[in-house]
């Protein structure tokens, strides 16, 4: 410890053993903290390698506790001994997780679009609908965001059926980008907000017509700005729930849905259902810790100045 | 949400921006083409639909194309019309065009549905029947209890920002690895609720075997029903919801101490003040705004609570645990209920607008008088 306190101001520290006092309390709390963030994923991920006894004696630790297995892989058929063979399981699986894949990432995509077009036309030009100017318009996009999705549901499911789009993903995808796109716009303001004017007005008086400003200049500097939205979009996308449950039923299907339909006639198989979820999460999670600094990015955007 | 950057006209309408009249028309003559064939295809489902005439389509489907038509033709009389205007028009177009028709459209549909007698799961179809759906609303015990309990799930939120400005501030402490504690923390944010309810409600805190359980019985409790009776069950899934959205309102928070200035914090140790004193009278209030922004986002999100409920409890025991939202999701999956659902909904989004706006001047007003 004594090397870490070259770092601090004498000011810091009272006394060493109110300073050893407060580290102990500091790690204490951090290590506590991150064991109750862990531990649910970790019995998740170890579940799936759990048979029914192990479950249900409530083992913990794998080779002492208990024997792991791919038990729970091989019944969504993924584990190594069952991969190459033919599983309607796991042709199951990748048809929700081609459906999530798919909403989400085709739902961002169109938010990211037509948010930062929005949001950039906000923040550059005065507008005038009618009696509607900037401040109201912003206001139209950002008030979506307190619209529960229950209030729309059910209209939706009326007018999906008139219009064939319930249970397909075009309908998913649609309603996904109207649940994201308040976050969009919030977040791709703050950044447009932040690049000078000054870039441009040069492009213009190079002979950059406005949209090629926007194209050739303001895209490249904001792109961080837009990665940050999409993952943010995306994680929220990912884990929709509600309206997947109301809009589909065999077709557009994905995978929370497919999650939570997991009761079978005989209880819960509960390593294959911990599979299921560690495949669920997983590449959200995945995604996530690799681009951890643009998900913060996009979570701090406008809420400090 | 509450406030409104204000924008510089960067560039004022040029008025040497000289447009033909022949460009004029032909942008009028798009825009009056597109909007007789949008208003066409809806007569003709119209008439089809109530079988007046026998020409039409099975679905209404190609009204929505004739609608991204009528769009397109719409950006293309701005710009053909209003020259550079025009084009700067273009920017807001597309995403104020498909705001309205998913949102302004359906909800209006909704008030009209609200009014009506519908089970779809009954030959009758849609009968109107005024305002029969508000009184047996006004009526209904178990959408009382449901908002009552939002009031309580919105209260957690309070306990939640306590927590989150803790960790917030760990994490801003001089420690190591603070990346790792980091990602670490916001990991639960990015599990899916669904996955999370069954991985932990229903396996990690099940009765018999779950570890929470046997923890619980080491810690002296003799029964530990996480979803038996109302009360526990109620806190469950406030622990559960906490446990997600945490992380949240910890990175804003966390943001917001880090951009604080540290000579501030700098003086108020020089003058001798314990850390204390320097939370309470220092920190505390300049994070103010901050954690007003975080409250309200959170609660905005808290009111939409649904997914967690539904698949863990169904709203159980007797209805403790319901949110307006899963109440209401139930109501149609169990019941096709659709006329008294929409009127469930519809009265919660009048609720949620009031109050939300109500928060919003509260809250700007209390950071004003505190600062």
């Amino acid at each position: 410890m004594s090397v870490q306190t070259t770092d601090y101001t004498v000011s810091e520290i009272r006394s060493p053993a109110a300073f050893v006092a407060s580290r102990v309390f500091i790690y204490g709390a951090l290590v506590f903290w991150a064991f109750v963030c862990l531990f649910p994923i970790y019995w998740t991920i170890t579940t799936s390698f759990k048979s029914a006894v192990d479950v249900t004696q409530g083992h913990l630790i794998p080779f002492v506790d208990f024997q792991p297995d791919w038990k729970g892989w091989r019944s969504l058929g993924l584990s190594p001994d069952s991969i190459f063979e033919t599983s309607t399981v796991r042709d199951e699986f990748f048809k929700r997780f081609m459906n999530s894949v798919i909403t989400s990432v085709g739902a961002s995509g169109l938010a990211i679009i037509i948010g930062s077009l929005a949001a950039y036309g906000l923040v550059r030009y005065r507008y005038k609908f009618a009696w509607f100017k900037n401040e109201d318009i912003s206001f139209f996009f950002l008030s979506q965001l307190i619209l529960p999705p229950v209030v729309l549901a059910l209209p939706f499911l009326v007018l999906y059926r008139e219009v064939a789009l319930l249970d397909t993903r075009v309908g998913l995808v649609l309603l996904y980008t109207l649940m994201v796109l308040p976050i969009v716009i919030w977040i791709m303001r703050d950044q447009f907000n932040s690049i000078p004017v000054e870039l441009e007005e040069a492009a213009l008086v190079d002979g950059l017509s406005i949209w090629g400003a926007f194209f050739r200049i303001v895209m490249p500097i904001a792109l961080p700005g837009m990665v940050a939205a999409f993952i943010l979009a995306m994680v929220l996308c990912w884990n929709e729930y509600f309206f997947a449950a109301l809009l589909t039923s065999t077709d557009a299907k994905t995978i929370p849905v497919m999650v939570a339909s997991q009761t079978g006639s005989q209880g819960i198989n509960w390593w294959s259902m911990a599979a299921l979820a560690t495949a669920a999460i997983a590449p959200l999670a995945i995604l996530g810790i690799a681009l951890e600094r643009y998900l913060i990015m996009g979570m701090t955007a406008g809420s400090v100045k | 949400m509450a406030e409104q950057i204000s924008t510089t006209n960067a560039w004022p309408g040029n008025p040497a921006d000289l447009i033909p009249a022949g460009r004029k028309r032909l942008g009028w003559g798009l825009l009056a083409i597109a909007t007789l064939a949008l208003l066409a295809i809806i007569v003709v489902q119209i008439l089809y639909k109530t079988e007046m005439s026998t020409v039409g389509f099975d679905t209404w489907r190609p009204v929505i194309y004739a609608y991204v038509l009528w769009g397109v033709a719409l950006g293309a009389w701005q710009v053909l019309t209003r020259g550079e205007d025009g084009q700067r028009a273009l920017f807001l177009l597309p995403a104020l065009l498909f705001t309205i028709a998913m949102v302004i459209f359906p909800t209006l549909f909704g008030f009209y549905i609200a009014l009506t007698d519908w089970n779809l799961s009954s030959f009758a179809g849609r009968r109107f029947n005024g305002l029969d759906n508000f009184w047996q609303m006004l009526a209904d015990p178990y959408y009382r209890n449901a908002l009552f309990n939002m009031v309580l799930y919105v209260l957690a939120v309070l306990v939640e920002y306590v927590i989150a400005f803790g960790l917030a501030l760990l994490l801003n402490a001089q420690i190591r690895a603070r990346k790792f504690f980091r990602v670490v923390f916001l990991l639960p944010l990015m599990l899916s609720p669904v996955a999370v309810s069954w991985m932990v409600g229903k396996s990690l805190m099940e009765y018999r075997f779950g570890p929470a359980a046997t923890l619980a019985r080491h810690l002296g409790w003799d029964n530990p029903a996480f979803f038996s009776d109302p009360i526990t069950a109620r806190i469950s899934i406030m622990m559960l919801d906490a446990w997600t959205f945490i992380p949240f309102m910890m990175i804003m928070l966390l943001a917001g101490l880090q951009a604080m200035s540290r000579e501030v914090l700098e003086a108020a140790r020089v003058d001798g003040a314990t850390a204390w004193q320097t939370f309470w009278q220092v920190t505390f209030p300049l994070m103010l705004p901050v954690s007003v922004t975080a409250v309200i986002l959170r609660i905005i999100f808290k009111l939409k609570l649904a997914d967690i409920i539904i698949t863990l409890t169904s709203g159980g025991p007797g209805g403790a645990t319901d949110s307006v939202s899963s109440f209401i999701y139930r109501e149609y999956r169990d019941r096709s209920n659709v006329g008294y659902g929409t009127m469930l909904a519809m009265a919660y989004l009048v609720i949620i607008v009031v109050f939300v706006t109500w928060l919003l001047k509260f809250a700007s007003r209390f950071v004003r008088n505190v600062n």
